[in-house]
């Protein structure tokens, strides 16, 4: 079944998706420092989705695949290479 | 103008080349290594393979087109479509099918799916939706060379001579290497792509007097550029093309075949979250730089590469010249990437089962080149009649690809998916949407309205959009009314745990 944790993964994910998109600033034409202020937006967002998507391959990553065979100390069908 | 240029251009092609071939004499030569360089590239080989894959003419030549002619707001559309939607792609349909694959040993997505469905039809069927996606796109990588040769060179190498070198250079490249050496020559292209087109912007921001000013000028010429959205830039358009081009990539022979070949789990987990760094390293100044050249005393013929334009007025030659070469070698091993995938898809998922079972190693091998030398050159052929400008091409090809991610999905996830359901959902679609591509619209009167049947688009919405539902929904559909067949296998797809 799932937890909570990986429906808030989902969550985050869903956020990463949508506000990928600065929607708020839609039709701003303000610059700042020499660009646009909706790209400065972008730039902080791709690193917001960089470390999230970090977080996740270490904390989310087989568990919400479902290829988690062990308990959380056993041993990890990740990480192996292939034999 | 000088043909100099050109020099430089043939010899990093050359070079290219041999990087390749060195590559190809370490791995084996088996169909495996060939192939799949035997299933063990590395974090960076994989995230530069996959990523040079993608940084093909549409990026790296139609990006900063469009950015010229219709605003930066672009980089957002690739953002969301390549830094996040595919990423997460790249976990929900890569690492699954990675997991699969190790299982069972398969080489391509039709084997998988025909294995899994006992079905050679859904195996040949996959293939060959594939390769008639393939073919626009392999095409768009001979349009973006022809004109970035000929803008270099200020006309002395006409549209068709770059694009015929280009085509001569692919058949060479995948005759003699493998997927090692593409990802090899994919690897040192994707870094030297990188520093030269930080270099471009350093060099052109300081001839324009800074970012302040290069943005300033963007802005007095084209005031709607530094706002977000209008013009193009639709929500419809950006949510379309993001969708469509971030599901039709994970469905792209070169890059699904990519899903199979990381070393380990760890491969792909880096290569995940390493994913938008690179869009951001990449993306913002190549689409910046076009955006920019807006406000900028420059003329850009129609058709012409506002960035060969742009780089050869505002840099040395040679140094133009470089990253016109790096920018067409990376197209030449994108489509290297293709023609290989392509003809792995064309022998083991058409030939072989269907033509001649019994055919030997060494046959197939033959059949293999000869299939790529074809494909190629009737790309070229077509390329010639320029059918479109490269973002439209690109988007109907991604288009095509993005109506199979969805019965993909739902076979990867859901058991009781059935052969009859993957059939419909792959093939209907499919079909309709090629009427969509291929025959007019056609206006039709309906109550005092007027309602316009077989657009491209509908409220600004991508009609592929809706063509992905319906993939989707009838894959469902048919499943849940019809039963498998006996020898499908659902416990093929099973990754373990529960």
């Amino acid at each position: 079944m799932r937890s909570i944790r990986d429906w808030l993964w989902v969550v985050a994910f869903v956020v990463l998706v949508v506000f990928s998109i600065p929607w708020f600033l839609w039709g701003t034409s303000t610059v700042v420092a020499g660009l646009p202020v909706w790209l400065w937006w972008h730039l902080g967002w791709m690193g917001i989705a960089a470390v999230t998507f970090g977080l996740f391959t270490r904390h989310g990553w087989d568990r919400l695949m479902g290829a988690d065979t062990g308990t959380a100390a056993g041993p990890r069908p990740d990480g192996g290479e292939k034999p | 103008m000088s043909l100099q240029p050109l020099g430089i251009v043939v010899a990093y092609l050359l070079l290219a080349l041999g990087v390749g071939l060195v590559a190809y004499r370490v791995g084996g030569s088996d169909a495996e290594d060939f192939y799949l360089a035997s299933r063990t590239l590395g974090t960076l080989v994989l995230l530069f393979t996959t990523f040079a894959t993608l940084l093909s003419a549409f990026t790296f030549f139609g990006g900063p087109n469009l950015a010229y002619q219709a605003g930066p707001e672009w980089i957002l559309v690739m953002g969301v479509m390549d830094g996040v939607l595919f990423a997460i792609l790249w976990y929900v349909i890569g690492y699954r099918q990675w997991l699969i694959g190790r299982a069972h040993e398969y080489v391509t997505l039709g084997e998988m799916l025909g294995d899994r469905f006992a079905s050679p039809g859904l195996r040949g069927l996959v293939a060959g939706v594939s390769l008639l996606w393939l073919f626009p796109y392999v095409m768009l990588q001979q349009m973006g060379a022809g004109e970035a040769l000929r803008g270099l060179t200020g006309g002395a190498v006409p549209y068709w001579g770059g694009a015929a070198l280009i085509t001569l250079f692919m058949i060479a490249y995948v005759m003699l290497a493998g997927l090692r050496g593409v990802a090899w020559t994919d690897t040192l292209q994707g870094l030297f792509m990188l520093s030269v087109l930080w270099v471009a912007v350093v060099w052109i921001l300081g001839s324009l007097g800074g970012l302040g000013a290069a943005t300033r000028g963007m802005v007095a010429a084209n005031p709607d550029f530094a706002a977000l959205g209008g013009g193009l830039y639709t929500p419809q358009f950006i949510i379309s093309s993001a969708v469509t081009i971030a599901f039709g990539v994970t469905m792209f022979p070169q890059i699904n075949q990519r899903f199979f070949v990381a070393k380990s789990a760890t491969v792909l987990k880096r290569s995940f979250a390493l994913w938008p760094v690179l869009v951001l390293l990449l993306f913002v100044p190549a689409f910046m730089l076009g955006a920019w050249a807006a406000g900028l005393p420059i003329e850009v013929p129609e058709g012409a590469n506002v960035l060969s334009v742009l780089l050869s007025e505002y840099t040395p030659g040679w140094f133009a010249a470089l990253v016109v070469a790096g920018a067409m070698a990376a197209m030449m091993s994108s489509s290297d990437s293709m023609l290989l995938s392509g003809s792995a898809y064309f022998t083991r998922d058409l030939y072989r089962p269907f033509v001649r079972p019994e055919a030997s190693d060494r046959r197939e091998a033959w059949i293999a080149r000869i299939g790529v030398a074809a494909f190629a050159l009737l790309a070229f052929a077509a390329s010639l009649s320029r059918p479109g400008t490269l973002i439209e091409v690109g988007d109907t090809a991604f288009s095509g690809f993005a109506l199979l991610a969805p019965p993909v999905i739902v076979a990867l996830y859901w058991e009781a998916t059935t052969r009859d359901g993957m059939l419909v959902g792959v093939a209907v679609p499919q079909i309709l949407y090629l009427l969509h591509v291929l025959v007019p619209p056609v206006s039709v009167a309906v109550g005092g309205t007027t309602v316009s049947l077989l657009a491209r688009s509908y409220a600004g919405w991508d009609v592929a959009l809706a063509f992905m539902i319906l993939a989707a929904a009838l894959t469902v559909g048919v499943s849940l009314v019809s039963s498998p067949a006996v020898d499908e296998d659902a416990a093929r797809f099973a990754v373990g745990g529960d």
